[in-house]
């Protein structure tokens, strides 16, 4: 047993713990802290998930202009419940043209990657449910059997729109996979291991933020990960005034609740990346002597949530080519310099053993190169729209008889 | 693999991946076929996890579940006609007779080969250091050659389907 460390390490159950593991083998203790903590997490995600709702609702009504739901309970706390309650009453229906077996898969298959996330994060030290060697590696595997579920419920549905939201999707986990893969590359090549409680420490050891070394890293991961997420921006799968409600259009009651209910657990996950990998995870310069570890890793999860919610609440759409041209012409080449340079400091740092003060010059090095970059891609890229045409033009190729013929000065 | 906990793992999983194996063959949807394959990727990933390859256990999930498993939906999405039934399988007979052939040949060069044992049991070391190191050192040069070969393919592809590129005549 672990001697008790801090002040908050109030522990009644000391000694029927101790107790447990003189007296029985190992594999009861090792299931039994396995049950544990699968239940902890499986709270924090169920709860969160409730809280979610109401916290989004909330908090877009307030940037709306509005008041949100404040009508169940004290607040409108009791609103995801009273949602939740009926959801489970509603009639659910089936297509008869629907591929039976698969229709009812996704909304069970979309929620084991968004529960398998939330079992590699270290919520405080020795407090990881699975320590993998290859933890940032996992995340990023699981994440894809999400777009495969999705795909899934959109094809089986047999919905015209609800295929268009299917592809969609594939279409775009393809397209953002890459910077995805590529930006959390950085962050693993700093801190020389892949294991999300190893890179925590790394942070804590050298006593920096990874957002700060890594910002290229950082700025691509979030827009990447808002896209995968199918969050506002993004939310091109299920864009409800082109194509209904995307992949679950035939998806009513509870089946729907789950789809629903995995997007809020997915952006909690990918708030959770992002705190752990760019923002230190469970520590703060020294803080986490004095406040339990886990309630300040919650508390940057709900931090970077609240900005999901806030892109969620005050952007428009983004149409499919543009969201595929920004990925494709912006985010993969700014990714692929960034891992170039990362790679590079890395080289300097770790293999030739320069001292540990030239990560000041490499932060404000890579500080100024995402901005060089973010200069140069949009220059690149809106090159198109600066061209344009400022006054009206007749195209002269098309040969139709009735125009008057153009003045001299126009077009060219 | 003493330990009775591997064992029962490892049967499951090659339970779950040749079943799943044998219903991409025989089922008549196509895109049930691709779901199966999955299936049977997943267990082969798990297999992998059995022979503690821990990092080629995620690489599996990630290229052939993420990556492979979607390029084949789109393929067969793209493809006209193929929906919902599957074309007739006049050829079983040969095929299934050379599949036959084939992993009765894979059985019989496995029972008669003279395996030598891993030392060490179970434990659990992280193999994705060693697998960098191994291909930037001893195997640098076929590493970098399938860099270059793979960015000429995509190159290809673009250049193919470019308007006014090689793909059309004119």
């Amino acid at each position: 047993m672990l001697p008790l460390l801090n002040w908050y390490d109030f522990d009644p159950l000391h000694d029927l713990y101790n107790w447990i593991g003189d007296n029985t083998a190992d594999e009861v203790v090792y299931v039994l802290a396995a049950v544990i903590a699968a239940t902890g997490i499986l709270s924090f995600v169920g709860l969160g998930a409730l809280v979610n709702v109401w916290l989004e609702r909330r908090i877009i009504g307030r940037m709306q202009v509005r008041k949100g739901p404040n009508r169940v309970g004290p607040f409108g706390l009791l609103q995801p419940v009273a949602d939740a309650i009926k959801l489970i009453q509603k009639e659910v229906l089936q297509p008869r043209a629907a591929d039976r077996a698969l229709f009812n898969l996704p909304p069970i298959l979309v929620f084991i990657p968004a529960m398998l996330t939330f079992s590699v994060f270290a919520w405080a030290p020795d407090l990881v449910y699975a320590d993998l060697n290859v933890g940032v590696l996992f995340l990023l595997a699981i994440s894809s059997v999400t777009s495969l579920a999705i795909f899934v419920a959109g094809w089986s549905s047999n919905n015209k729109y609800a295929l268009l939201g299917a592809m969609r999707v594939i279409a775009m986990a393809i397209s953002y996979e890459i910077p995805l893969v590529l930006a959390l590359l950085a962050p693993v090549i700093f801190a020389g291991t892949m294991s999300l409680a190893g890179i925590v420490d790394f942070q804590k050891e050298y006593d920096v933020w990874l957002a700060v070394l890594l910002p290229t890293s950082l700025f691509v991961y979030a827009i990447s990960a808002t896209a995968e997420l199918n969050r506002t921006p993004a939310d091109i799968a299920e864009a409800e005034s082109e194509i209904v409600a995307g992949f679950h259009t035939e998806y009513s009651g509870m089946k729907f609740g789950l789809f629903y209910a995995v997007e809020l657990i997915n952006s909690l996950a990918v708030s959770g990346i992002i705190a752990t990998l760019f923002f230190g995870g469970y520590s703060l310069f020294g803080a986490e002597d004095y406040i339990p570890p886990w309630i300040i890793f919650i508390g940057k999860i709900y931090f970077f949530y609240f900005g999901l919610i806030w892109l969620r609440g005050t952007w428009p759409r983004l149409r499919i080519d543009q969201l595929m041209a920004f990925a494709w012409k912006m985010l993969i080449p700014m990714a692929l310099i960034n891992i170039i340079v990362i790679a590079t400091e890395v080289l300097l740092w770790r293999e030739l053993e320069w001292d540990n003060w030239v990560l000041a010059p490499f932060a404000v090095i890579n500080i100024a190169l995402m901005f060089a970059m973010f200069g140069f891609f949009f220059r690149i890229n809106t090159r198109n729209y600066y061209r344009l045409p400022r006054r009206v033009r007749l195209v002269h190729d098309i040969s139709v008889p009735s125009l008057p013929a153009p003045g001299p000065a126009a077009g060219s | 693999m003493e330990d009775t906990a591997v064992i029962v793992a490892f049967y499951v999983l090659a339970i779950l991946t040749l079943g799943s194996a044998l219903m991409v063959a025989t089922v008549r949807d196509l895109v049930h076929a691709v779901l199966f394959l999955v299936l049977s990727f997943v267990g082969v990933a798990g297999l992998y996890i059995t022979l503690s390859a821990d990092f080629v256990a995620v690489v599996q999930v990630l290229i052939y579940v993420g990556a492979i498993s979607v390029l084949m939906l789109f393929a067969i999405l793209l493809t006209p006609r193929s929906g919902r039934d599957n074309a007739s399988v006049s050829y079983s007979a040969p095929i299934g007779a050379l599949a036959g052939l084939i992993g009765a040949t894979i059985i019989f060069v496995g029972l008669k080969t003279d395996w030598a044992k891993a030392e060490g049991g179970n434990n659990f070391e992280t193999t994705a250091a060693e697998i960098g190191r191994a291909l930037l050192d001893p195997y640098v040069i076929p590493f970098e050659v399938a860099s270059v070969l793979l960015v000429v393919a995509m190159l290809g592809a673009i250049l193919l389907v470019r308007p006014g590129g090689g793909g059309e005549p004119g």
